[in-house]
């Protein structure tokens, strides 16, 4: 099983040379600590900065310069910024290449809901449907089941819908996936040690299994 | 002469924003606040307020220190995670809330500011938030109709700016400062410096003073940090 580093550090591997991308709140942040050195990549951050760097020393903190999650950081050699009005622009307009964000549950034809669970967390969708809703590729970094072991990679989501018909990739703690276009997730590859039974377990939604399927690498 | 919009402060800033209003309030969680606007509605008073705003700050700090009063009546946000007393009000039905896409909230803001009456947009197809609205197809694609933003007011907080209304924001305090500036039918502008024409590039301008009615030179801006992190 994949713990939330090796999640985004096999998510990292996704990233394509030259590419523009969205790191949603949570495990998608880390992604950004395994870049490999060969691959120029430029983060987007929904309020405003493209060329997100890393977190800041003590003595380099600006209250002024914060990311999508409200934390401090830092811009990279060759940043811009702009505002709220620009940067969903540039996410609509399909100028940012990846998004990659988390999931409370997806459905096999690719749905996504992450933003609500009625009358308990109602914190609102921020910036992802507009991500889903554009973004050339979504990916999802995700727990393929929750805390009481039930799966969250069904057939249809229970929970409020953040988009429909989006998610391209799916990576967790067990598995990496793909979303089919005409739908079913397709196993790609097991975590260490996890078998495709495990896998089979622990999805809810059609799961496609072809040939022998290979360990996650990740060097 | 060049137009002047001085004013003195916060409070003479808002002498006619009044109970009932729909406000819009510029920043993006606590990062560029109109401050000393907020702490002026909390000390004036308004209630029934209708507020148009990214995050609804932190409870004790932003918009919470309006909702602690119970000044807002309705909140149009698209997160508003980082205030317990926010959510609370949210479920409780205290506060009536409407959560909206980022990305919706700051266009409808740019039509307001472009004088377009609605915009396209497919944030929200599929979603509980395209019940009740129009959806077009355009080349394969559909789209929810969504109208520009009315608001009596704007309250934005941009860096420097001089006594013509021009603004110039730093970093990422930007944020929905500069469509709100453009959306409100009065515009209020609290400024950390304030300077006369002249001083400023006109090629630096982010906001052409064009679109402000008020502008005043702000004070003991606290800037709190939400989530202070460090690299190790």
């Amino acid at each position: 099983m994949l713990d939330k580093e090796a999640i985004a550090k096999r998510i990292a591997k996704e990233i394509q040379h030259n590419s523009y991308v969205n790191l949603g709140i949570g495990i998608p942040t880390l992604v950004a600590n395994y870049i490999p050195k060969n691959i120029a990549v430029c983060f987007q951050s929904e309020n405003g900065l493209l060329g997100m760097g890393p977190f800041p020393t003590e003595a380099d903190i600006d209250a002024d310069l914060i990311n999508a999650g409200k934390q401090t950081i830092t811009m990279l050699p060759g940043a811009a910024l702009f505002d709220s009005a620009m940067s969903f622009g540039m996410i609509h307009a399909q100028k940012i290449d990846l998004t990659i964000l988390g999931a409370m549950e997806v459905s096999e034809n690719g749905d996504i809901a992450n933003w609500k669970i009625p009358g308990k967390m109602v914190k609102g969708m921020g910036g992802a449907m507009d991500l889903v809703a554009s973004a050339k590729n979504i990916i999802v970094a995700m727990q393929h089941v929750n805390k009481n072991g039930e799966s969250k990679l069904l057939p249809n989501c229970t929970l409020p819908l953040t988009g429909i018909r989006c998610v391209k990739k799916i990576v967790t703690e067990l598995a990496v996936l793909a979303v089919l276009p005409e739908g079913g997730f397709k196993l790609l590859e097991r975590a260490p040690g996890v078998s495709v039974e495990d896998i089979k377990k622990a999805t809810l939604g059609k799961l496609i299994i072809e040939g022998e399927i290979p360990e996650m690498a990740f060097d | 002469m060049m137009i002047n919009k001085q004013v003195k402060n916060a409070e003479e800033a808002i002498a006619d924003l009044n109970d009932g209003q729909t406000i819009m309030l510029g920043g993006f969680g606590l990062c560029g606040i109109p401050e000393n606007c907020i702490a002026a509605l909390v000390k004036k008073g308004v209630t029934n307020l209708t507020c148009i705003s990214n995050n609804a700050g932190v409870d004790d700090f932003g918009i919470g220190l309006m909702l602690q009063q119970r000044q807002v009546k309705k909140m149009i946000a698209s997160y508003v995670g980082e205030n317990a007393e926010f959510e609370r009000q949210l479920l409780s039905g205290e506060l009536d809330v409407e959560l909206i896409p980022q990305g919706t909230l700051a266009f409808r803001c740019m039509a307001a500011g472009y004088g377009m009456p609605a915009i396209f947009t497919p944030a929200g197809i599929g979603t509980e938030v395209a019940i009740g609205k129009e959806v077009r197809n355009f080349n394969g694609k559909d789209y929810l109709l969504e109208t520009a933003f009315n608001a009596d007011f704007a309250i934005v907080k941009a860096w420097k700016g001089d006594t013509a209304g021009n603004l110039i924001f730093k970093a990422t305090s930007r944020n929905f400062n500069t469509v709100m500036a453009m959306a409100g039918k009065i515009t209020i502008a609290e400024v950390e410096e304030l300077v006369e024409p002249g001083q400023l590039d006109p090629n630096q301008i982010h906001v052409p003073g064009v679109y402000i009615h008020r502008i005043f030179q702000g004070s003991h801006y606290e800037k709190r940090i939400e989530q202070k992190t460090v690299s190790k």
